[in-house]
C-alpha cells in the first residue's frame, strides 16, 4: 500500500481538485430541491424570515394540509387525474410511435422519403403553429374540459421525436431474424409483434420514461383545455397557489410540490441505471 | 411496345405472380402501420396550420364566425402594438441569456467529467436530475419564491427579490433554464467519449499541449454534437412558458419584464379571445424559429466539422 502511494503520489491534487470542485457545483445544483423540502417542514411564520435549510421543528400538517387536497378537491382525485393523463399518454406514444417507426424503418411504400423528412420536420415544429386551430376542433368536438385532447394526440404519434427514436433504433436490429421470419411465413405483421417488437424494448422503455415525466410536467397544454377544479392536475392545483400572496398557505404549497415531484424522482431513481447503461454503450458503439 | 417491356424473369409467369402480390402487401400493411401517424399529421398538423394561417387574417373569437381583415392582425401586431415589441425583445434577450450560458456550463462540466476515472456514473446522473424536474411548476414555485423578497437570493446578496425588479427578473426566469444543463451536457459527454483516443496521442507526439488539443481535436470533433445542443436549445427557448408564467405568478411582470412571446400569444388568444390575433403571432414565431434554424444551418457549413460523410 504504501509503495503505491508512492508511486501515484504527483497526480493526486488536480483530481481532488476536481472533486471537490464537482462536489461543490452540485451543492448548489441541488440546493433548490433541498430547500423545497425544508420548506414543506417549516411552520408558517419560520418559511420567509430565516435562511436556515433546517426547520426549528417538523410541521407535518403541512402535508396534512396538501393532503385535504386543493379547492375542495381531494389529493387523491387530483393525483389520479394526472396518472390517468400521464399514462394514456404513454401508452399512446408507445403504440403509435412504434408501429410508425417499423414503417419507416423496415417497409418500403411510395413517399417514404419525403414522409420521412417531413416527419423529422414537425419535430422543430413550434407547438405554438398548431395549438390554436387544434383547440378549435376539440372545441367544435365539445371536447374541451375533457382529457381527449391531452390523451388522443398521442395515439396520433403527433410526438414525432419519438418515431424518430424507435427509427433510429430498429435501424440498428439485424435484419436476418425478419428474414428468417418471412421465409417460414410471417407477414408483416406478426414479424413486427412477435420479432421486432420484442428487441425494440429499450427504445420502448426510453419512450415511456420521457413520456411520463413530460406528460406529468406539463403545464401549457391542461392549462387551457382543463377548467373543472375536479379535473385539474397536480401541476394545475399547484398552479392556483401562484396567484396567493399570503405565506400562510407557504407550507401546504410546497408540501404538494414536494408529492408532486415524487413520481418523477422515483421513476429517475428507478430507470437511472437504465439511462445511463443505454447512454454508455450508445458511447462505446460509436 | 408493351411485350418488349416485360423483363425477362417476367415470363415465368408463374413464378412472378405470387412473387408480385406479397410485394403489394407489404405497401399495404406500411400504410396500416402508418396510419395512426398519417390521420395526425393531417388532423393534427398540416390542417392545423392551414386552419392558423387563415384565422391570421381574420377576427374571429371562438363564438362568433371569423370574420376576414386581411393583413390588419400583422400590421397592429407591427405598428400598433407596444407590449408585442415587449415580448419580442424579452424573448430574444432570454435566448441570448440562457443558450449561451446554459450551453457553456454543460461543456464545462462534460470536459470535467469526460477523463475521471472514478464518480463519472454519479455525477452524471446527479447534473442530469434537474433536467428531468425543471420543467414543473413545482420547482418553478420554488424558484419563485427562492428569488422574492426575503428569499435566499435576496438573503445573501441583498439585493432584493429579483422577482420584482424589471431588469432581474429575467434573469431568474433565465437561470431556471441554465439550470437544466444536465441533457445538453449527457450529449456532449457522449460525443467526446466517441473521439478516438488515437487523434490526442498524435497531436501529443506532434507537440501539442493540452490547450492546442483542445482547440485542434476537441473542438472540430465536437462541432457536430454542438451545433445539435445549439440548434434543440436555441428552438426550445423560444417556446419558453412555464417557468415565465410561474415566476411572475402568471402576469409576466413586474412591468412587462418576463412577458415573453408565448404568454404573450396565451394572453391574447385564451385571455382575451383574440384567436386571430395570437394565429398571426403564432405563425411569426414560426418563420422566426424556421430563419433562425436556417441561418444556424448555414453558418453551420464554416464551423461544423463532419468526420467522415459516410457515417451514421
Amino acid at each position: 500500500m504504501t509503495s503505491t502511494t508512492l508511486v501515484r503520489k504527483p497526480v493526486r491534487w488536480g483530481r481532488v481538485a476536481l472533486h471537490v470542485g464537482c462536489l461543490a457545483a452540485l451543492l448548489v445544483m441541488l440546493y433548490p430541491l433541498a430547500w423545497l423540502l425544508a420548506t414543506s417542514l417549516k411552520p408558517a411564520d419560520a418559511v420567509i424570515a430565516s435562511l436556515d435549510l433546517l426547520p426549528s421543528h417538523l410541521e407535518w400538517s403541512n402535508y396534512k394540509t396538501a393532503l385535504d387536497g386543493v379547492n375542495d378537491v381531494s389529493i387523491w382525485r387530483l393525483l389520479g387525474n394526472s396518472l390517468l393523463i400521464a399514462g394514456g399518454a404513454v401508452a399512446g406514444n408507445a403504440i403509435s410511435c412504434s408501429l410508425a417507426a417499423y414503417a419507416f424503418a423496415r417497409l418500403r411504400f411510395r413517399f417514404r422519403g419525403p414522409l420521412f423528412a417531413f416527419m423529422i420536420a414537425t419535430i422543430m415544429l413550434p407547438h405554438h403553429a398548431v395549438l390554436i386551430p387544434q383547440y378549435i376542433i376539440f372545441n367544435q368536438l365539445g371536447l374541451v374540459n375533457t382529457y381527449w385532447p391531452l390523451i388522443l394526440p398521442k395515439f396520433l404519434a403527433t410526438e414525432a421525436f419519438f418515431v424518430f427514436l424507435i427509427v433510429q433504433f430498429m435501424r440498428g436490429l439485424p435484419r436476418e431474424l425478419e428474414e428468417a421470419a418471412r421465409i417460414d411465413g410471417c407477414g408483416p405483421f406478426r414479424s413486427f409483434f412477435q420479432v421486432v417488437l420484442p428487441l425494440t424494448r429499450p427504445a420502448l422503455i426510453t419512450t415511456a420514461i420521457f413520456t411520463f415525466i413530460w406528460t406529468w410536467n406539463d403545464f401549457f397544454t391542461q392549462l387551457i383545455y382543463l377548467f373543472d377544479p375536479d379535473k385539474f392536475t397536480l401541476t394545475l392545483a399547484l398552479r392556483s397557489f401562484v396567484d396567493a400572496s399570503s405565506t400562510s398557505a407557504f407550507g401546504p404549497m410546497f408540501a404538494l410540490s414536494v408529492i408532486a415531484l415524487l413520481p418523477i424522482v422515483l421513476f429517475f431513481l428507478a430507470f437511472q441505471r437504465f439511462l445511463v447503461e443505454g447512454m454508455a454503450s450508445s458511447g462505446v458503439k460509436g | 411496345m408493351t411485350t418488349t417491356a416485360i423483363p425477362p424473369e417476367a415470363r415465368h409467369a408463374p413464378a412472378t405472380a405470387p412473387k408480385r402480390r406479397p410485394q403489394r402487401e407489404r405497401e399495404g400493411a406500411a400504410w396500416v402501420f402508418l396510419s395512426p401517424w398519417v390521420l395526425g399529421a393531417t388532423v393534427l398538423t398540416l390542417l392545423p396550420m392551414a386552419v392558423s394561417l387563415y384565422l391570421s387574417f381574420t377576427d374571429y373569437d371562438l363564438f362568433t364566425p371569423p370574420k376576414w381583415v386581411g393583413l390588419r392582425n400583422y400590421v397592429q401586431m407591427f405598428t400598433e402594438d407596444p407590449r408585442y415589441w415587449r415580448s419580442v425583445v424579452t424573448t430574444l434577450t432570454y435566448v441570448l441569456v440562457a443558450v449561451p450560458l446554459q450551453l457553456a456550463l454543460a461543456l464545462v462540466v462534460a470536459l470535467a467529467l469526460k477523463g475521471m476515472k472514478r464518480g463519472k456514473g454519479f455525477y452524471r446522473s446527479a447534473f442530469y436530475a434537474p433536467s428531468l424536474l425543471g420543467a414543473s411548476m413545482s420547482i418553478a414555485l420554488v424558484w419563485r419564491a427562492v428569488f422574492n423578497d426575503g428569499g435566499t437570493v435576496d438573503n445573501l446578496l441583498g439585493t432584493g427579490g429579483w422577482v420584482n425588479k424589471p431588469g432581474w427578473a429575467l434573469l431568474a426566469v433565465a437561470l431556471l433554464t441554465v439550470w437544466q444543463f444536465g441533457a445538453p451536457m449527457v450529449i456532449f459527454l457522449a460525443g467526446l467519449q466517441q473521439i478516438p483516443a488515437e487523434l490526442y496521442e498524435a497531436a501529443a507526439v506532434d507537440g501539442a499541449g493540452k490547450w492546442r488539443q483542445f482547440l485542434s481535436v476537441t473542438v472540430p470533433m465536437l462541432s457536430p454534437v454542438l451545433f445539435f445542443n445549439l440548434v434543440l436549445q436555441t428552438i426550445q427557448a423560444f417556446q419558453v412558458f412555464t417557468p415565465a408564467f410561474a415566476v411572475s405568478a402568471g402576469k409576466g411582470g413586474p412591468a412587462d419584464s418576463t412577458l415573453v412571446y408565448t404568454m404573450y400569444l396565451y394572453d391574447r388568444g385564451f385571455v382575451a379571445s383574440h384567436m386571430g390575433y395570437a394565429s398571426a403571432m403564432a405563425w411569426v414565431l414560426l418563420l422566426v424559429i424556421g430563419i433562425v434554424t436556417a441561418v444556424l444551418f448555414r453558418t453551420s457549413r464554416s464551423w461544423v466539422f463532419y468526420a467522415s460523410e459516410g457515417d451514421r
